[in-house]
């Protein structure tokens, strides 16, 4: 990779801005960018803008279910790229049901026809949580049920990536007493995929998951539930830009207090970011800078992208605090007593070694000064 | 005097004493709980080491910070001190695998006054700076009465009353249960801070009752817990019951204390020592009390050594009266 220069880059460059029509630094920034979220070494880059220039593009498949279409419309949201770069140049978006022009029929061909030609090679994108209760009949497709399709378009798919918490673990739609059986991705088909769990998730997550597909031709390193670690791998609270005030002990304890307008901690008003894993708080949301997310704004975090915590535990319900570790700044039980340098003992050793021989002098002396003075008995003549 | 009349006056002042003042000596055992005492509940399982009790704590009695890191960023006090009333304190063993267990595992732990129902801080006191409410049994401290001679420093078992050294004019410093701010219908700024309920205020006898219920569980059932102030409004909230020792410090240690606490680590490794049931204090008063009953005793001990010192010196007395003159020098 340390072979790539920056004319280099610059030439390849070029063919994408012909290709995507954006400028060569517009281009760079996105690869950058992207290598950032991804938490690779800059060189990561060039090598990122290398697998997009090539001609082809991927197939992506993206399946609706149980959900707002919130996922769809925070990619809507992306700047680099924005999304009709993404599904008109960078990838090549198939069939998705609320942006592709063609309806019924049509559409369901569309799907068919690609999932052929790109067999084995295709993306599948599920957005939404999939309704399993009595045979998968709450929601249908062209007259197949969710679970049935998305085994059908998994079967074939080079990678499959669940975004949003419904896709994820079932989300808002499985709220109890979930009438649908509403249910993830993973747990429909058995296996586990990359998950993006947010309501809605950052678009660059799932956007630096997919360019990493691209690039190296392997999903990114995940956790136990399929979250992508460069995203999910630490929880909110430890990175948290109001973490100070939390270890201060300062906290806002009701909407507008003074704690509240002063940007203290939101852990009393029901903070779920001590048990939710996302980096909310380092990428922030809609390209504003990192301060752009609910904990910033002044709410606390719902732990939206956590099963279990978002829709799931009242909003403003205490968090339980996961991962904690014991603070190094602590006072611990006994404290350390200052040590007795040898410079000190040994000044401490002469002084009562000082004292030790005057007394002793003192003492010798007294003796002499009774025996000595032979005017002390002649005093007591009367 | 000739030694006839010395014994004489002094077997007149032992009998007079004797019959007049003596009271017979007995153990006066410990004091009993205030009727309506109040005081604080620590669960250490349910401390998450935020640390908003000794923020809020500083803000109530108005101390200043206290820096303890190369760089004086913000408050932080290693002990309760002068200028430090209390402080979460972190227990860690070994690999500190979990919360609340001794082995491999760490605790938190809150240090403040305990608020003795039998005291020895007040019992050692001489001029009743340091005094016991007859009702609440808040341990408070009167600046204005205190002469500094640290007594109660020296006499509190768990080190709490503190002196603060690096003051001109020095003073004694200890929690007193925010009593300062009950008049506005507030209570301990430690308690009403508190984000999960680990510190509780509240009557005695409601937190024994709690401490009941919570050790009553089964450890890991969905429960819920109170926070503030027990017979307040309810601020409770959903947790999961936890695993305690079976010990419930302050129960009966020297005699109970009205901060009581629970905890899922020993509380030998917290800091807080394995104490008898008798509290110091009533068996320093019985022993003072014993030996200066009636002044019977040290007149006595008086007594025989003023008989030892004339018994000693009458040789030199009666050589002076044979010399028929005082010693020279």
């Amino acid at each position: 990779m340390s072979d790539i220069t920056l004319e280099q880059i610059a030439s390849s460059a070029q063919a994408i801005e012909r290709r995507l029509g954006i400028s060569r630094r517009e281009f760079a920034r996105f690869c950058a960018a992207t290598a950032t979220t991804l938490g690779l070494l800059p060189e990561a880059g060039a090598q990122i803008a290398k697998a997009l220039e090539k001609a082809k593009r991927p197939s992506v498949i993206w399946l609706h279910y149980q959900e707002c279409t919130g996922c769809s419309e925070s990619l809507l949201r992306a700047e680099h790229p924005t999304l009709e770069k993404l599904i008109l140049d960078v990838i090549s978006l198939d069939y998705h049901e609320t942006l592709m022009a063609a309806a019924g029929h049509q559409a369901e061909a569309a799907r068919r026809q690609s999932m052929k030609d790109n067999k084995g090679k295709y993306v599948l994108v599920v957005e939404g949580a999939i309704p399993t209760r009595d045979n998968g009949i709450y929601c249908k497709v062209g007259g197949h049920t969710a679970v049935d399709i998305v085994k059908e378009c998994a079967a074939d798919a080079a990678a499959v990536i669940a975004i949003g918490s419904c896709a994820s673990w079932g989300g808002m739609p499985s709220t109890d007493p979930n009438p649908t059986g509403a249910a993830g991705v993973s747990k429909v088909l058995g296996k586990p995929v990359v998950t993006i769990p947010g309501c809605p998730p950052n678009p660059y997550n799932f956007l630096a998951t997919v360019v990493h597909f691209l690039t190296f031709g392997s999903l990114p390193a995940v956790d136990k539930l399929g979250r992508p670690l460069f995203a999910y791998g630490r929880i909110i609270h430890e990175h948290c830009e109001r973490r100070a005030h939390f270890d201060a002990g300062r906290f806002a304890h009701e909407f507008g207090d003074e704690g509240h307008r002063k940007g203290w901690c939101l852990y009393k008003l029901g903070c779920k970011g001590p048990e939710t894993y996302a980096n909310c708080s380092t990428i922030g949301f809609g390209d504003v800078g990192e301060s752009n997310w609910p904990v910033a704004c002044g709410h606390p975090c719902i732990g939206c992208s956590e099963q279990g915590v978002g829709f799931a535990k009242p909003i403003h319900a205490t968090a339980r605090l996961v991962g904690m570790s014991p603070p190094a700044g602590y006072p611990k039980i006994a404290e350390d007593q200052g040590k007795t340098s040898f410079a000190a003992a040994a000044a401490l050793a002469a002084i009562a070694g000082a004292a030790a021989g005057a007394t002793a002098m003192l003492a010798r002396n007294l003796g002499k000064g009774t025996t000595d003075s032979p005017a002390a008995p002649a005093s007591k003549e009367p | 005097m000739d030694r006839r009349n010395f014994f004489k006056s002094a077997g007149a002042a032992v009998a007079a004493g004797a019959t007049a003042v003596c009271e017979p000596a007995r153990a006066r055992g410990n004091k009993p709980m205030p009727p309506d005492a109040v005081g604080l509940l620590f669960d250490s399982t349910l401390c998450v080491g935020c640390k908003a009790c000794v923020a809020a704590c500083k803000q109530a009695n108005d101390m200043p910070p206290e820096v303890s890191t190369e760089e004086p960023l913000w408050d932080t006090p290693l002990d309760i001190s002068g200028k430090t009333l209390t402080v979460i304190k972190v227990y860690k063993h070994g690999e500190l695998r979990a919360k609340d267990q001794a082995e491999n595992g760490w605790a938190f732990v809150k240090k403040s006054c305990l608020h003795c129902v039998d005291a020895s801080c007040v019992s050692a006191c001489p001029v009743k700076a340091m005094k016991k409410d007859e009702r609440t049994g808040v341990v408070s401290h009167d600046k204005n009465a205190c002469i500094g001679c640290r007594y109660c420093v020296a006499a509190c078992p768990f080190g709490v009353p503190r002196f603060t050294y690096d003051q001109a004019i020095p003073q004694i410093n200890k929690c007193q249960l925010c009593q300062h701010r009950w008049a506005d219908g507030k209570y301990a700024a430690c308690a009403e801070v508190c984000p999960t309920g680990a510190t509780l205020f509240g009557k005695v006898a409601d937190l024994k009752e709690e401490i009941t219920r919570r050790k009553s569980l089964k450890p890991g059932t969905a429960t819920t817990f109170p926070r503030g102030r027990l017979g307040g409004p309810d601020q409770s909230y959903p947790g999961t019951a936890a695993t305690y020792v079976d010990h419930v410090y302050g129960d009966k240690e020297l005699g109970g204390t009205q901060m009581l606490m629970l905890s899922g680590v020993p509380f030998e490794k917290l800091g807080y020592p394995t104490l008898p049931e008798t509290s110091f204090a009533s068996q320093s008063e019985t022993l003072q009390h014993t030996l200066y009953g009636g002044l019977v005793l040290p007149i006595a001990f008086l007594g025989g050594l003023t008989w030892a010192a004339r018994r000693s010196v009458k040789g030199d007395e009666d050589e002076a009266a044979a010399a028929g003159g005082p010693h020279g020098q």
